[in-house]
């Protein structure tokens, strides 16, 4: 859309969980923006986890759900005193109900400047094919 | 029309005798607006990115959330004592023929301008951009850091 390339940017808040799972240790989990759109042959997700690293996150998906989750390690050096905070730090983790039956061995993860990329190859259909009867 | 205002002189004018009264709400509306809205809401600038300042005896620290941008996108100026950040945010397109589930990324261009309250040394302020979160290590002059007085 060639309208969305001049527009100025606005803050949007992070977005809480609204009711996680109890975690063992305690911080704010916050749901991660993501897009998702689907061509043919895939299923692509892209979201927004910035301050993940590749160990610190984990990719999951077991009958029909995905499910994200980042870890984020504390960059503050502790001697450090807060003059302004406009935004909070804290876990990422988000679910997904997939419609489509994925070929699990294909997908494709791919982190960079925060912004998780996820391939998820659809099972190529079967093709329809003619039944021969041998007679006999 | 003369008519008796609630301070001040009679008045000429033809002005409807409800201005006061219109002023007096306003101003009761202002102070509404500054009393409620949440907690998160009330020291926000409501400009992107938004920027945590945190500061040591040596530096002030500027962290900002920007995923999805590389270190060549962004323009960062020091200049004075303000830092000014500015960019823009382009989401890569998807093939001609996707269709979206959903679409909550944004892209667009942005720009910010975070004012320190002491004296900065311009010339050493370093960034750095990782995992999309950009941080900016502000050294303090040297005639604004604390010194430690000793007593005899």
């Amino acid at each position: 859309m060639a309208d969305t390339e001049s527009k100025e940017l606005k803050v949007k808040e992070k977005q809480e969980l609204a009711t996680p799972a109890e975690q063992t240790r305690s911080g704010l989990v916050f749901t991660p923006n993501v897009d998702i759109y689907e061509t043919e042959k895939d299923i692509i997700l892209t979201a927004d986890m910035p301050g993940v690293k590749t160990k610190d996150l984990t990719i999951d998906l077991r009958d029909d759900t995905l499910t994200l989750s980042g870890d984020i390690e504390p960059f503050e050096n502790p001697d450090e005193q807060d003059m302004m905070i406009e935004y909070e730090v804290g876990k990422f983790y988000r679910q997904f109900t997939l419609s489509e039956v994925i070929d699990q061995s294909k997908i494709d993860a791919n982190l960079s400047d925060g912004v998780l990329r996820l391939v998820l190859p659809k099972i190529e259909k079967a093709k329809p094919r003619r039944i021969e009867v041998k007679a006999g | 029309m003369i008519y008796r205002r609630m301070f001040g002189f009679p008045d000429w004018g033809v002005r409807s005798p409800f201005t006061e009264l219109e002023q007096l709400r306003r101003q009761i509306g202002r102070m509404y607006d500054e009393f409620s809205g949440t907690p998160s809401l009330r020291g926000r600038t409501g400009v992107f990115p938004p920027v945590n300042v945190t500061e040591n005896r040596e530096n002030y620290y500027l962290r900002a959330e920007l995923p999805g941008i590389s270190a060549a996108e962004l323009d960062i100026q020091a200049t004075g004592n303000t830092i000014s950040l500015a960019g823009e945010r382009k989401i890569s397109g998807a093939e001609e023929n996707a269709r979206y589930h959903r679409r909550e990324r944004e892209a667009g261009k942005f720009s910010r301008v975070i004012s320190l309250p002491d004296d900065i040394d311009a010339d050493q302020v370093k960034a750095n951009m990782t995992d999309g979160i950009l941080t900016v290590v502000v050294p303090k002059a040297e005639k604004a850091k604390p010194r430690q007085i000793s007593v005899k």
